[in-house]
């Protein structure tokens, strides 16, 4: 019975603070062999697919690739002066504006951790420098948040586990509100909207920034259902997420916590940043 | 049978290994709802043939080891498994001497006892409900405990490990 009451131990020693940690990265690499394996077949495959590819099939791909990038460097073109512009007139306003954000590309592992639990495991661990609470993204949008990482692989839990939320805002009128998990991968739910919010199908829901984990202004979702309930101090809301949750293999992780730029001397920085920093 | 204690351990590690392969393995979405849990049929099974080398704190470890491998919170599982191993090894007797259905039955409450424990501690780090969800892994797990047996069975007779 004395393993009970070391487990017991451990549990909430765990539960309570972080000093395991240590543990847990070392028995994760007694682990990370399993995990390597199981997904291994899922790798294989991939490769054998892409080193099959016909001539056509490739040529066919680059220049779909030539033309998204002509596209997209060139709505670029403009971003760099509407940036500039910006940090302007936050100066105005004596507000602070945030540095751009750095990311690193990890890949996911194909694990099934959990099932109604909706985490990831991805390859990249805090061997690269990952750490918990970092915001990941696909080319979509907000994917979800780092929950753990061991050296070699790291946990991200999804915007749709019913356990997480995500503060965002309308982008239409800046209509602030919580995207709450829904336990379906196709799905968020906003439960804290009235019967009256301004808000339509296909408005898109972006990060508000608020809380300070996920940088402001990533596409999280697009409004699909706006129910008022007449009975109820709440209406029923839907969502679906930008990213592709169920498609992605590649994940970006990404650095925000940057500080934020001081516009001129004589101002504190800190004193204006309206984002709550733990 | 001071021979057979190193290559005992070598197949345990390597059983508990595939277990934990199928554990985590990405199964297509309606049979990851009721995939059992290998890890502790494969406990079960050693600790009812070689009861007096798999016991608790073997359970106790490869315990620990599924709570990192599954993202748990440390002694989730490390306090579930020992448990369920306690019961299995200090009945291994009658188990082994059981008719299958009769075995089947204890299988079946040492992994609801098991899987309680798992539900219960969860509760620690996010609200959980009380769905289907949870029995199937139990049922399914019960379904497959006579292949598990044999294949297990398959793997221990041969090299005479008791």
């Amino acid at each position: 019975m004395f393993v009970v009451v070391v487990s017991v131990a451990l549990l909430i020693t765990e539960h309570r603070s972080n000093h395991l940690s240590g543990l847990r990265s070392a028995l994760s690499l007694i682990t990370y062999p399993v995990q390597f394996i199981v997904s291994l077949p899922k790798t294989v495959t991939n490769q054998a697919i892409s080193s099959v590819n016909s001539n056509s099939t490739l040529r066919e791909e680059y220049n779909k690739l030539k033309q998204d990038h002509l596209i997209t460097k060139a709505k670029l073109l403009k971003f760099e002066a509407l940036e500039k512009e910006n940090i302007r007139l936050r100066a105005l306003l004596a507000n602070s504006f945030k540095l751009g954000e750095q990311v690193l590309v990890a890949e996911l592992l194909s694990v099934n951790l959990a099932p109604y639990e909706h985490t990831v495991l991805v390859n990249k661990g805090s061997r690269f420098g990952v750490h918990a609470q970092q915001p990941v993204m696909d080319a979509d949008g907000i994917v979800g948040q780092v929950i753990r990482s061991t050296p070699l692989t790291s946990e991200i839990i999804l915007i749709t586990d019913p356990s997480h939320a995500i503060p965002v805002q309308v982008n239409r009128n800046g209509l602030r509100t919580i995207a709450v998990g829904s336990g379906q991968l196709n799905q968020l739910n906003l439960p804290f909207l009235p019967n009256n919010a301004d808000i339509i199908p296909g408005d898109l829901l972006i990060t508000s920034g608020l809380g300070g984990r996920f940088p402001y202004g990533y596409p999280v979702a697009v409004v699909d259902n706006f129910n008022p309930q007449s009975d109820k101090p709440f209406a029923s809301v839907s969502a679906t997420p930008k990213a592709q949750l169920d498609k992605t293999r590649e994940l970006l992780i990404v650095w925000s916590d940057s500080k934020p730029v001081p516009l001129t001397e004589n101002q504190n920085p800190e004193q204006h940043n309206t984002d709550v920093t733990e | 049978m001071s021979l057979n204690k190193p290559q005992g351990l070598g197949i345990f590690i390597f059983t508990i290994f595939v277990a934990m392969a199928l554990k985590i393995a990405p199964f297509p979405a309606f049979f990851s709802e009721l995939n059992p849990d290998w890890v502790l049929l494969t406990l079960i099974y050693w600790s009812i043939t070689t009861p007096e080398r798999t016991g608790i704190i073997s359970a106790w470890t490869v315990g620990l080891l599924t709570d990192v491998l599954t993202g748990r919170l440390l002694g989730q599982y490390a306090l579930a498994y020992p448990l369920a191993i306690y019961f299995c090894a200090k009945n291994h007797h009658r188990l082994r001497r059981f008719p299958l259905f009769q075995q089947g039955l204890l299988i079946f409450f040492v992994q609801f006892l098991s899987q309680l424990l798992i539900f219960w501690t969860e509760n620690f780090h996010s609200a959980t409900r009380f769905t289907s969800a949870f029995w199937w892994p139990v049922i399914s797990g019960t379904l497959f405990w006579p292949i598990v047996y044999s294949i297990l069975s398959l793997v221990r007779v041969p090299r005479k490990l008791r």
